[in-house]
Protein backbone atom coordinates (compact mmCIF):
# COMPACT_ATOMS: atom_id res chain seq x y z
CA UNK A 1 0.00 0.00 0.00
CA UNK A 2 2.90 2.38 1.11
CA UNK A 3 4.64 1.26 -1.91
CA UNK A 4 1.14 1.97 -3.95
CA UNK A 5 1.16 5.37 -3.06
CA UNK A 6 4.90 6.07 -3.10
CA UNK A 7 4.76 5.15 -6.95
CA UNK A 8 1.28 7.31 -7.61
CA UNK A 9 3.00 10.09 -5.79
CA UNK A 10 5.82 9.39 -8.60
CA UNK A 11 3.73 9.53 -11.51
CA UNK A 12 2.55 13.12 -10.38
CA UNK A 13 6.08 14.37 -10.75
CA UNK A 14 5.21 17.98 -12.90
CA UNK A 15 7.44 19.04 -15.43
CA UNK A 16 7.91 22.82 -15.34
CA UNK A 17 9.66 25.13 -17.43
CA UNK A 18 11.70 27.92 -15.99
CA UNK A 19 12.61 30.78 -18.14
CA UNK A 20 14.20 31.75 -20.09
CA UNK A 21 11.86 34.95 -20.16
CA UNK A 22 11.85 35.02 -16.17
CA UNK A 23 13.60 37.78 -14.01
CA UNK A 24 15.52 35.93 -11.54
CA UNK A 25 17.54 33.76 -13.77
CA UNK A 26 19.70 36.68 -14.46
CA UNK A 27 20.09 36.69 -18.24
CA UNK A 28 18.34 34.12 -20.35
CA UNK A 29 18.62 30.83 -18.67
CA UNK A 30 16.01 28.12 -18.93
CA UNK A 31 15.78 25.39 -16.21
CA UNK A 32 13.63 22.25 -16.85
CA UNK A 33 12.62 21.07 -13.44
CA UNK A 34 11.23 18.09 -12.19
CA UNK A 35 8.89 18.97 -9.28
CA UNK A 36 7.68 16.61 -6.44
CA UNK A 37 5.42 18.89 -5.04
CA UNK A 38 7.50 21.79 -3.93
CA UNK A 39 11.08 19.65 -4.00
CA UNK A 40 13.06 20.00 -6.59
CA UNK A 41 13.56 16.50 -8.35
CA UNK A 42 15.93 17.18 -11.01
CA UNK A 43 17.21 20.34 -12.28
CA UNK A 44 18.47 20.43 -15.80
CA UNK A 45 19.57 23.76 -17.44
CA UNK A 46 19.13 24.63 -20.87
CA UNK A 47 21.54 27.21 -21.71
CA UNK A 48 22.70 28.21 -25.74
CA UNK A 49 19.68 31.23 -26.11
CA UNK A 50 22.27 34.09 -25.36
CA UNK A 51 25.01 32.48 -27.81
CA UNK A 52 26.45 35.07 -30.74
CA UNK A 53 29.55 32.86 -32.02
CA UNK A 54 31.88 35.23 -30.59
CA UNK A 55 34.37 32.35 -30.99
CA UNK A 56 33.82 32.35 -34.65
CA UNK A 57 33.92 35.98 -34.63
CA UNK A 58 37.31 36.13 -33.13
CA UNK A 59 38.73 34.18 -35.71
CA UNK A 60 37.52 37.23 -38.34
CA UNK A 61 38.95 40.08 -36.17
CA UNK A 62 42.73 40.53 -35.97
CA UNK A 63 44.34 40.44 -32.66
CA UNK A 64 43.74 44.35 -32.28
CA UNK A 65 39.94 44.52 -33.28
CA UNK A 66 39.52 41.03 -30.60
CA UNK A 67 40.03 43.29 -27.87
CA UNK A 68 36.66 45.06 -28.43
CA UNK A 69 34.71 41.33 -28.20
CA UNK A 70 36.54 40.00 -24.65
CA UNK A 71 34.39 42.60 -22.72
CA UNK A 72 30.98 41.88 -24.29
CA UNK A 73 31.39 38.41 -23.07
CA UNK A 74 31.11 39.03 -19.63
CA UNK A 75 29.53 42.28 -19.38
CA UNK A 76 29.99 42.39 -15.38
CA UNK A 77 33.86 42.36 -15.25
CA UNK A 78 35.36 43.87 -18.86
CA UNK A 79 38.53 44.79 -17.47
CA UNK A 80 39.40 41.23 -16.05
CA UNK A 81 38.38 39.62 -19.71
CA UNK A 82 40.60 42.47 -21.36
CA UNK A 83 43.82 41.44 -18.84
CA UNK A 84 43.40 37.89 -19.67
CA UNK A 85 43.46 38.34 -23.75
CA UNK A 86 46.23 40.95 -23.30
CA UNK A 87 48.06 38.72 -20.99
CA UNK A 88 48.11 35.85 -23.29
CA UNK A 89 48.60 38.01 -26.48
CA UNK A 90 51.95 39.52 -24.59
CA UNK A 91 53.00 36.02 -23.68
CA UNK A 92 52.75 35.17 -27.82
CA UNK A 93 54.68 38.61 -28.55
CA UNK A 94 56.65 38.48 -25.90
CA UNK A 95 56.21 42.20 -25.30
CA UNK A 96 57.09 43.84 -22.09
CA UNK A 97 54.68 45.61 -20.72
CA UNK A 98 55.51 49.15 -18.40
CA UNK A 99 55.28 48.88 -14.58
CA UNK A 100 52.84 52.12 -14.40
CA UNK A 101 50.41 49.94 -17.36
CA UNK A 102 50.94 46.91 -15.05
CA UNK A 103 49.67 48.35 -11.82
CA UNK A 104 46.68 50.24 -13.52
CA UNK A 105 45.54 46.82 -14.19
CA UNK A 106 45.75 45.44 -10.96
CA UNK A 107 43.89 48.85 -9.57
CA UNK A 108 41.46 48.59 -12.06
CA UNK A 109 40.50 44.49 -12.17
CA UNK A 110 40.19 44.86 -8.40
CA UNK A 111 37.75 47.62 -9.00
CA UNK A 112 35.99 45.60 -11.25
CA UNK A 113 35.74 42.52 -8.96
CA UNK A 114 33.93 45.01 -6.35
CA UNK A 115 31.58 46.20 -8.95
CA UNK A 116 31.32 42.28 -9.83
CA UNK A 117 30.51 41.51 -6.61
CA UNK A 118 27.99 44.38 -6.10
CA UNK A 119 25.68 43.43 -8.78
CA UNK A 120 25.52 39.90 -7.83
CA UNK A 121 25.01 41.18 -4.15
CA UNK A 122 21.74 43.43 -5.20
CA UNK A 123 20.44 40.58 -7.30
CA UNK A 124 21.21 37.90 -4.22
CA UNK A 125 19.13 39.98 -2.17
CA UNK A 126 16.49 41.14 -5.13
CA UNK A 127 15.89 37.53 -5.53
CA UNK A 128 15.10 36.94 -1.71
CA UNK A 129 12.83 40.27 -1.57
CA UNK A 130 15.39 42.62 -0.09
CA UNK A 131 14.66 45.12 -2.47
CA UNK A 132 16.63 48.32 -0.97
CA UNK A 133 19.53 46.33 -1.16
CA UNK A 134 19.80 46.74 -4.93
CA UNK A 135 19.31 50.15 -5.16
CA UNK A 136 22.76 50.70 -2.36
CA UNK A 137 24.64 48.38 -4.21
CA UNK A 138 24.03 50.28 -7.74
CA UNK A 139 24.71 53.74 -5.74
CA UNK A 140 28.27 52.84 -5.24
CA UNK A 141 28.53 50.60 -8.57
CA UNK A 142 27.57 53.77 -10.41
CA UNK A 143 31.24 55.73 -8.94
CA UNK A 144 33.27 52.75 -9.95
CA UNK A 145 31.47 52.92 -13.28
CA UNK A 146 32.20 56.35 -13.08
CA UNK A 147 35.54 56.04 -12.78
CA UNK A 148 35.41 53.52 -15.52
CA UNK A 149 34.64 56.27 -17.67
CA UNK A 150 37.20 58.45 -17.38
CA UNK A 151 39.49 56.39 -17.52
CA UNK A 152 38.00 54.23 -21.34
CA UNK A 153 35.25 56.76 -22.34
CA UNK A 154 32.95 53.53 -21.59
CA UNK A 155 31.37 52.31 -18.68
CA UNK A 156 31.04 48.84 -19.67
CA UNK A 157 32.65 47.87 -22.76
CA UNK A 158 35.96 49.66 -21.74
CA UNK A 159 38.62 47.37 -24.17
CA UNK A 160 40.96 49.03 -21.90
CA UNK A 161 43.85 47.20 -21.86
CA UNK A 162 45.39 46.10 -24.88
CA UNK A 163 47.94 43.73 -25.84
CA UNK A 164 51.06 46.25 -24.68
CA UNK A 165 49.76 48.27 -21.99
CA UNK A 166 46.61 50.52 -21.64
CA UNK A 167 44.47 52.32 -24.67
CA UNK A 168 45.40 55.56 -23.09
CA UNK A 169 47.07 57.39 -19.69
CA UNK A 170 45.10 57.44 -17.07
CA UNK A 171 42.81 60.58 -16.90
CA UNK A 172 43.92 63.41 -14.87
CA UNK A 173 41.92 63.51 -11.36
CA UNK A 174 42.31 59.91 -11.33
CA UNK A 175 43.97 59.30 -7.54
CA UNK A 176 41.27 61.47 -6.45
CA UNK A 177 38.31 59.62 -7.88
CA UNK A 178 39.64 56.05 -6.51
CA UNK A 179 40.62 57.64 -3.14
CA UNK A 180 37.48 58.91 -2.73
CA UNK A 181 35.66 55.84 -3.46
CA UNK A 182 38.68 53.97 -1.23
CA UNK A 183 37.21 55.86 1.55
CA UNK A 184 33.61 55.44 1.43
CA UNK A 185 33.75 52.28 0.67
CA UNK A 186 34.63 50.31 3.82
CA UNK A 187 31.45 52.18 5.30
CA UNK A 188 29.04 51.06 2.98
CA UNK A 189 29.98 47.34 2.66
CA UNK A 190 29.50 47.47 6.74
CA UNK A 191 25.88 49.03 5.77
CA UNK A 192 25.08 45.96 3.70
CA UNK A 193 26.55 44.00 6.36
CA UNK A 194 24.14 45.46 8.89
CA UNK A 195 21.18 44.74 6.33
CA UNK A 196 21.75 41.21 5.50
CA UNK A 197 24.43 39.11 7.93
CA UNK A 198 22.23 38.81 10.78
CA UNK A 199 19.30 39.00 9.25
CA UNK A 200 16.62 36.65 10.26
CA UNK A 201 14.61 36.15 6.80
CA UNK A 202 17.82 36.64 4.52
CA UNK A 203 19.79 33.61 6.53
CA UNK A 204 16.46 31.57 6.72
CA UNK A 205 16.57 31.97 3.09
CA UNK A 206 20.26 30.69 2.89
CA UNK A 207 21.43 28.93 5.44
CA UNK A 208 22.03 24.86 4.29
CA UNK A 209 20.23 26.50 0.71
CA UNK A 210 21.89 25.04 -2.07
CA UNK A 211 25.07 23.41 -0.63
CA UNK A 212 28.33 22.21 -2.73
CA UNK A 213 30.95 19.84 -1.23
CA UNK A 214 34.14 20.59 -2.19
CA UNK A 215 34.48 17.04 -3.99
CA UNK A 216 31.57 18.43 -5.96
CA UNK A 217 32.39 21.87 -6.97
CA UNK A 218 36.39 19.90 -8.35
CA UNK A 219 34.14 17.41 -9.87
CA UNK A 220 31.91 19.31 -11.60
CA UNK A 221 34.63 22.45 -12.39
CA UNK A 222 33.59 24.99 -10.18
CA UNK A 223 35.68 27.69 -9.28
CA UNK A 224 35.86 30.92 -8.14
CA UNK A 225 34.08 31.99 -4.27
CA UNK A 226 31.38 28.97 -4.85
CA UNK A 227 34.38 26.89 -4.56
CA UNK A 228 36.10 28.73 -1.43
CA UNK A 229 32.63 28.93 0.13
CA UNK A 230 33.32 25.08 0.30
CA UNK A 231 36.39 24.93 1.72
CA UNK A 232 38.77 24.59 -0.81
CA UNK A 233 41.22 27.90 -0.63
CA UNK A 234 42.42 27.83 -4.43
CA UNK A 235 42.66 31.52 -5.83
CA UNK A 236 44.81 31.71 -9.16
CA UNK A 237 45.88 35.23 -7.91
CA UNK A 238 47.62 33.44 -4.77
CA UNK A 239 48.51 30.10 -6.98
CA UNK A 240 49.57 31.56 -10.02
CA UNK A 241 50.07 34.79 -9.76
CA UNK A 242 50.18 36.91 -12.91
CA UNK A 243 50.42 40.82 -12.82
CA UNK A 244 52.48 40.79 -9.58
CA UNK A 245 49.48 39.93 -7.35
CA UNK A 246 52.57 38.02 -5.42
CA UNK A 247 53.77 41.38 -4.64
CA UNK A 248 50.21 42.65 -2.64
CA UNK A 249 49.55 41.68 0.79
CA UNK A 250 45.87 40.23 0.78
CA UNK A 251 43.97 37.29 2.03
CA UNK A 252 42.03 34.69 0.39
CA UNK A 253 38.71 34.08 1.89
CA UNK A 254 37.27 30.80 2.46
CA UNK A 255 34.23 29.08 4.41
CA UNK A 256 33.29 25.58 5.00
CA UNK A 257 29.76 24.81 4.36
CA UNK A 258 29.44 25.68 0.56
CA UNK A 259 25.74 27.03 1.07
CA UNK A 260 24.37 30.19 -0.20
CA UNK A 261 25.34 31.84 3.01
CA UNK A 262 28.70 31.12 2.92
CA UNK A 263 28.86 32.17 -0.95
CA UNK A 264 27.82 35.69 0.37
CA UNK A 265 30.40 35.81 2.97
CA UNK A 266 33.25 34.75 0.95
CA UNK A 267 31.66 37.50 -1.53
CA UNK A 268 31.57 40.19 1.12
CA UNK A 269 34.83 39.46 2.42
CA UNK A 270 36.80 39.69 -1.12
CA UNK A 271 35.29 43.03 -1.42
CA UNK A 272 37.63 44.03 1.31
CA UNK A 273 40.51 42.12 0.01
CA UNK A 274 39.96 43.67 -3.02
CA UNK A 275 39.68 46.99 -1.38
CA UNK A 276 43.58 46.26 0.25
CA UNK A 277 44.55 45.63 -2.92
CA UNK A 278 43.36 48.84 -4.64
CA UNK A 279 44.98 50.72 -2.04
CA UNK A 280 48.19 49.24 -2.20
CA UNK A 281 47.83 49.70 -6.04
CA UNK A 282 46.82 53.27 -5.85
CA UNK A 283 49.97 53.72 -3.57
CA UNK A 284 52.39 52.31 -5.56
CA UNK A 285 51.17 53.56 -8.96
CA UNK A 286 54.04 54.70 -10.90
CA UNK A 287 54.65 57.56 -13.09
CA UNK A 288 56.12 56.87 -16.76
CA UNK A 289 54.55 55.13 -20.53
CA UNK A 290 51.07 53.41 -19.98
CA UNK A 291 51.78 51.53 -22.90
CA UNK A 292 54.90 49.21 -24.86
CA UNK A 293 57.02 51.30 -26.66
CA UNK A 294 57.20 48.81 -29.38
CA UNK A 295 55.33 50.41 -32.46
CA UNK A 296 54.97 47.21 -34.29
CA UNK A 297 52.15 46.74 -31.16
CA UNK A 298 51.34 49.77 -30.22
CA UNK A 299 49.85 52.92 -31.93
CA UNK A 300 52.74 55.71 -32.22
CA UNK A 301 51.69 58.98 -29.82
CA UNK A 302 49.85 61.62 -32.28
CA UNK A 303 51.88 64.11 -31.90
CA UNK A 304 54.36 62.17 -33.70
CA UNK A 305 52.21 61.40 -37.03
CA UNK A 306 53.00 65.05 -38.04
CA UNK A 307 56.05 65.13 -37.96
CA UNK A 308 57.62 61.57 -38.52
CA UNK A 309 57.53 59.37 -41.52
CA UNK A 310 57.77 55.86 -39.78
CA UNK A 311 55.50 56.83 -37.24
CA UNK A 312 53.00 57.31 -40.07
CA UNK A 313 53.91 54.16 -41.54
CA UNK A 314 53.51 52.26 -37.75
CA UNK A 315 50.29 53.70 -37.93
CA UNK A 316 49.21 52.37 -41.08
CA UNK A 317 50.39 48.92 -40.59
CA UNK A 318 48.31 48.61 -37.28
CA UNK A 319 45.36 50.13 -37.97
CA UNK A 320 44.80 48.25 -41.60
CA UNK A 321 46.80 44.71 -41.19
CA UNK A 322 47.08 44.55 -37.26
CA UNK A 323 50.10 43.13 -35.86
CA UNK A 324 50.98 39.48 -36.22
CA UNK A 325 51.69 37.16 -33.70
CA UNK A 326 54.18 34.12 -34.22
CA UNK A 327 52.94 30.72 -34.32
CA UNK A 328 52.49 29.20 -31.05
CA UNK A 329 50.00 28.54 -28.27
CA UNK A 330 49.17 29.85 -24.85
CA UNK A 331 46.79 29.04 -22.11
CA UNK A 332 46.31 31.95 -20.23
CA UNK A 333 43.83 32.56 -16.87
CA UNK A 334 43.29 34.87 -14.67
CA UNK A 335 40.83 35.32 -11.76
CA UNK A 336 37.62 36.14 -12.49
CA UNK A 337 34.85 37.49 -10.14
CA UNK A 338 33.55 34.15 -10.88
CA UNK A 339 36.09 32.22 -11.03
CA UNK A 340 38.93 30.59 -13.62
CA UNK A 341 38.27 32.40 -16.82
CA UNK A 342 40.54 31.05 -19.65
CA UNK A 343 41.91 32.27 -22.87
CA UNK A 344 43.19 29.90 -24.73
CA UNK A 345 44.68 31.33 -28.11
CA UNK A 346 46.54 29.30 -31.14
CA UNK A 347 48.42 31.59 -33.56
CA UNK A 348 49.51 30.58 -37.04
CA UNK A 349 51.53 33.66 -38.02
CA UNK A 350 49.24 35.66 -39.15
CA UNK A 351 47.52 38.66 -37.45
CA UNK A 352 44.22 36.76 -36.87
CA UNK A 353 43.70 34.18 -33.86
CA UNK A 354 43.56 30.70 -35.92
CA UNK A 355 41.38 30.02 -32.76
CA UNK A 356 40.45 31.49 -29.58
CA UNK A 357 38.81 29.43 -26.62
CA UNK A 358 37.30 31.19 -24.06
CA UNK A 359 37.12 29.05 -20.85
CA UNK A 360 34.10 30.88 -19.36
CA UNK A 361 33.74 30.20 -15.04
CA UNK A 362 30.05 30.30 -15.52
CA UNK A 363 30.18 27.49 -18.35
CA UNK A 364 31.45 25.40 -15.75
CA UNK A 365 29.58 26.84 -12.66
CA UNK A 366 25.90 26.18 -14.00
CA UNK A 367 27.13 22.36 -14.98
CA UNK A 368 26.69 22.54 -10.59
CA UNK A 369 23.20 23.83 -10.55
CA UNK A 370 21.61 20.68 -10.96
CA UNK A 371 23.38 19.12 -7.52
CA UNK A 372 23.18 22.23 -5.62
CA UNK A 373 19.37 22.29 -6.68
CA UNK A 374 18.16 18.86 -6.18
CA UNK A 375 16.48 17.96 -2.96
CA UNK A 376 15.98 21.30 -2.70
CA UNK A 377 12.37 23.73 -2.77
CA UNK A 378 11.72 25.37 -6.17
CA UNK A 379 11.29 28.91 -3.84
CA UNK A 380 15.25 28.19 -2.92
CA UNK A 381 16.18 27.92 -6.61
CA UNK A 382 16.42 31.25 -7.32
CA UNK A 383 18.85 31.56 -4.61
CA UNK A 384 20.78 29.07 -5.15
CA UNK A 385 21.48 30.45 -9.11
CA UNK A 386 22.12 33.96 -7.77
CA UNK A 387 25.13 32.30 -5.46
CA UNK A 388 26.33 30.89 -8.30
CA UNK A 389 26.35 34.19 -10.13
CA UNK A 390 26.47 32.81 -13.77
CA UNK A 391 26.97 35.11 -16.51
CA UNK A 392 25.26 33.99 -19.20
CA UNK A 393 26.57 36.12 -21.80
CA UNK A 394 29.96 34.52 -21.48
CA UNK A 395 28.19 30.73 -20.60
CA UNK A 396 26.81 31.26 -24.23
CA UNK A 397 29.42 33.26 -25.46
CA UNK B 1 52.69 26.22 -38.60
CA UNK B 2 53.47 24.27 -41.76
CA UNK B 3 53.30 20.90 -40.02
CA UNK B 4 52.53 18.30 -42.34
CA UNK B 5 51.72 15.44 -40.06
CA UNK B 6 50.99 15.02 -36.11
CA UNK B 7 53.65 17.14 -33.52
CA UNK B 8 57.32 15.77 -32.76
CA UNK B 9 58.96 15.94 -29.76
CA UNK B 10 60.67 18.85 -28.83
CA UNK B 11 63.60 18.89 -26.41
CA UNK B 12 62.52 20.45 -23.44
CA UNK B 13 59.98 18.29 -23.79
CA UNK B 14 62.29 15.21 -22.12
CA UNK B 15 62.51 17.15 -19.51
CA UNK B 16 59.26 17.80 -17.98
CA UNK B 17 57.40 15.75 -15.09
CA UNK B 18 54.12 15.40 -16.75
CA UNK B 19 55.62 13.83 -20.07
CA UNK B 20 58.09 11.48 -18.53
CA UNK B 21 55.82 10.68 -16.25
CA UNK B 22 52.89 9.57 -18.80
CA UNK B 23 55.43 7.80 -20.80
CA UNK B 24 55.45 5.65 -17.95
CA UNK B 25 51.70 4.75 -18.06
CA UNK B 26 51.13 4.85 -21.61
CA UNK B 27 54.76 4.77 -23.82
CA UNK B 28 53.15 3.37 -27.03
CA UNK B 29 49.92 5.75 -27.19
CA UNK B 30 51.71 8.45 -26.77
CA UNK B 31 52.12 10.16 -30.31
CA UNK B 32 53.93 13.66 -29.69
CA UNK B 33 54.55 15.86 -26.52
CA UNK B 34 56.31 19.54 -26.54
CA UNK B 35 56.65 22.49 -23.80
CA UNK B 36 55.28 25.22 -25.48
CA UNK B 37 56.01 28.70 -23.15
CA UNK B 38 56.20 26.47 -19.94
CA UNK B 39 53.01 24.56 -20.56
CA UNK B 40 53.30 20.91 -21.55
CA UNK B 41 51.30 19.59 -24.38
CA UNK B 42 51.23 15.84 -25.15
CA UNK B 43 49.49 14.03 -28.09
CA UNK B 44 47.75 10.64 -27.47
CA UNK B 45 45.82 8.29 -29.62
CA UNK B 46 42.36 9.02 -29.68
CA UNK B 47 41.86 5.63 -27.69
CA UNK B 48 44.23 6.33 -25.18
CA UNK B 49 42.74 9.41 -24.38
CA UNK B 50 40.47 8.20 -20.92
CA UNK B 51 43.67 5.89 -19.81
CA UNK B 52 45.88 9.19 -20.31
CA UNK B 53 43.63 11.05 -18.00
CA UNK B 54 43.27 8.45 -15.59
CA UNK B 55 46.62 8.19 -15.69
CA UNK B 56 47.19 12.05 -14.57
CA UNK B 57 44.95 11.87 -11.99
CA UNK B 58 46.18 9.00 -10.26
CA UNK B 59 50.09 9.38 -10.73
CA UNK B 60 51.07 10.61 -7.00
CA UNK B 61 53.76 12.92 -8.24
CA UNK B 62 51.32 14.63 -10.96
CA UNK B 63 47.67 14.56 -9.72
CA UNK B 64 46.22 16.59 -12.09
CA UNK B 65 42.82 16.48 -10.56
CA UNK B 66 40.87 18.89 -11.97
CA UNK B 67 39.60 19.16 -15.20
CA UNK B 68 39.75 22.58 -16.28
CA UNK B 69 38.46 22.66 -19.96
CA UNK B 70 37.78 21.31 -23.27
CA UNK B 71 37.73 22.37 -26.30
CA UNK B 72 38.09 21.53 -30.24
CA UNK B 73 40.49 22.96 -33.20
CA UNK B 74 39.56 22.47 -36.96
CA UNK B 75 43.12 21.98 -38.54
CA UNK B 76 41.75 22.24 -42.22
CA UNK B 77 43.76 25.75 -42.67
CA UNK B 78 46.86 25.06 -40.90
CA UNK B 79 47.20 21.62 -43.62
CA UNK B 80 47.58 19.11 -40.47
CA UNK B 81 46.50 15.92 -41.73
CA UNK B 82 44.04 14.88 -38.76
CA UNK B 83 41.48 17.54 -39.47
CA UNK B 84 40.60 17.82 -35.55
CA UNK B 85 41.98 17.78 -32.68
CA UNK B 86 40.66 17.74 -28.90
CA UNK B 87 42.33 19.47 -26.79
CA UNK B 88 42.05 18.61 -22.77
CA UNK B 89 43.82 21.24 -20.32
CA UNK B 90 44.12 19.38 -16.57
CA UNK B 91 45.24 21.24 -13.37
CA UNK B 92 46.95 20.01 -10.44
CA UNK B 93 46.85 21.57 -7.30
CA UNK B 94 49.77 19.75 -6.45
CA UNK B 95 52.29 21.15 -9.40
CA UNK B 96 50.42 24.26 -9.76
CA UNK B 97 50.29 24.01 -13.49
CA UNK B 98 48.37 23.25 -16.69
CA UNK B 99 48.53 20.45 -18.70
CA UNK B 100 47.53 20.01 -22.30
CA UNK B 101 46.22 16.86 -23.57
CA UNK B 102 45.64 16.43 -27.42
CA UNK B 103 43.67 13.73 -29.32
CA UNK B 104 43.47 14.22 -32.89
CA UNK B 105 40.49 13.00 -34.84
CA UNK B 106 40.39 11.99 -38.30
CA UNK B 107 37.38 13.55 -40.52
CA UNK B 108 36.11 10.42 -41.77
CA UNK B 109 35.77 8.46 -38.12
CA UNK B 110 35.15 11.29 -35.94
CA UNK B 111 34.20 9.64 -33.15
CA UNK B 112 36.26 9.87 -29.35
CA UNK B 113 36.08 8.18 -26.51
CA UNK B 114 33.56 10.48 -23.54
CA UNK B 115 35.50 11.62 -20.59
CA UNK B 116 32.22 12.22 -18.71
CA UNK B 117 32.33 8.60 -17.01
CA UNK B 118 35.34 9.66 -15.07
CA UNK B 119 34.92 13.62 -15.28
CA UNK B 120 31.78 14.74 -14.77
CA UNK B 121 32.80 18.20 -15.07
CA UNK B 122 33.52 16.76 -19.26
CA UNK B 123 29.69 16.37 -19.57
CA UNK B 124 29.34 20.16 -20.93
CA UNK B 125 32.53 20.91 -22.81
CA UNK B 126 31.97 17.58 -24.93
CA UNK B 127 28.57 18.47 -25.93
CA UNK B 128 29.84 21.97 -26.92
CA UNK B 129 32.14 20.55 -28.79
CA UNK B 130 29.78 18.48 -30.64
CA UNK B 131 27.44 21.39 -31.26
CA UNK B 132 30.53 23.55 -33.00
CA UNK B 133 32.79 20.91 -34.66
CA UNK B 134 30.41 17.86 -35.07
CA UNK B 135 32.87 15.03 -33.14
CA UNK B 136 30.48 12.56 -31.33
CA UNK B 137 31.92 11.36 -28.14
CA UNK B 138 30.59 7.83 -27.35
CA UNK B 139 29.46 6.71 -24.07
CA UNK B 140 28.63 10.33 -23.37
CA UNK B 141 25.07 10.48 -21.35
CA UNK B 142 23.42 12.91 -23.37
CA UNK B 143 25.05 14.48 -26.37
CA UNK B 144 22.89 16.99 -27.78
CA UNK B 145 23.56 20.42 -28.88
CA UNK B 146 24.19 22.98 -26.27
CA UNK B 147 24.74 26.60 -27.77
CA UNK B 148 23.14 26.48 -31.57
CA UNK B 149 19.03 25.29 -31.78
CA UNK B 150 18.59 21.47 -31.42
CA UNK B 151 17.28 21.57 -35.57
CA UNK B 152 20.48 23.46 -36.19
CA UNK B 153 22.21 22.06 -39.39
CA UNK B 154 26.15 22.19 -39.52
CA UNK B 155 28.39 22.85 -36.88
CA UNK B 156 29.64 26.33 -37.07
CA UNK B 157 33.50 26.42 -35.56
CA UNK B 158 34.18 24.31 -38.67
CA UNK B 159 37.10 26.46 -40.94
CA UNK B 160 34.55 25.73 -44.24
CA UNK B 161 31.46 26.80 -42.48
CA UNK B 162 30.69 30.38 -44.11
CA UNK B 163 30.42 33.50 -41.44
CA UNK B 164 27.60 35.11 -43.12
CA UNK B 165 25.16 31.45 -43.26
CA UNK B 166 21.66 32.74 -43.65
CA UNK B 167 20.50 34.38 -46.72
CA UNK B 168 18.80 37.48 -46.32
CA UNK B 169 15.97 38.79 -47.97
CA UNK B 170 17.25 41.87 -50.61
CA UNK B 171 16.35 43.65 -54.01
CA UNK B 172 17.75 40.92 -56.07
CA UNK B 173 16.48 38.31 -54.24
CA UNK B 174 13.01 38.90 -53.23
CA UNK B 175 10.57 36.23 -52.92
CA UNK B 176 13.33 33.70 -53.14
CA UNK B 177 14.65 33.35 -49.79
CA UNK B 178 13.68 30.09 -48.06
CA UNK B 179 12.28 30.41 -44.71
CA UNK B 180 12.89 27.37 -42.65
CA UNK B 181 10.27 26.57 -39.36
CA UNK B 182 11.95 26.78 -36.20
CA UNK B 183 10.75 25.06 -33.62
CA UNK B 184 10.04 25.26 -30.13
CA UNK B 185 11.22 22.30 -28.47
Amino acid sequence: MARDLQEARQEQNMILNMGPQHPSTHGVLRLVLELDGEIVVRCDPVIGYLHTGFEKTYEQKNYFQAVTLTDRMDYLCPMINNLCYSLAVEKLLAVEVPPRAVVARVLLSELTRIASHLVWLGTQALELGAMSMFLYTFREREMIMDIFESCSGQRMMTSYFRPGGLAMDLPDGFEEMVSTFLKIFPDRVAEYEDLLTQNRIFKDRTVGVGKLTAEQCLAYGVTGPSLRAAGFQWDIRKSNPYCGYDTYDFNVPVRTNGDVYDRYLVRMDEMRESLKICWQALNRLPSGPYTTSDRKVAFPPRAELGTSMEALIHHFKLATEGYRVPAGEYYQCVESPRGELGYYIIADGSSHPYRLHVRAPSFANLQALGPAAEGGFVADLVATIASLDPVLGETDR
Amino acid sequence: MSQETAPVESPAAAEHLAITRLRVHLADSIIGAEVSFGQPAITVTPDAILPATVALRDDPVLKYIRLSDICGVDNLKRGITPRFEVIYHFYSFLRNDWVRLKALADERDLVMASIVSEWPAANWFEREIYDMFGIEFSGHPNLTRILMPDDWEGHPLRKDYPIYGEEVDFSVNVGKVQRKEIGYG
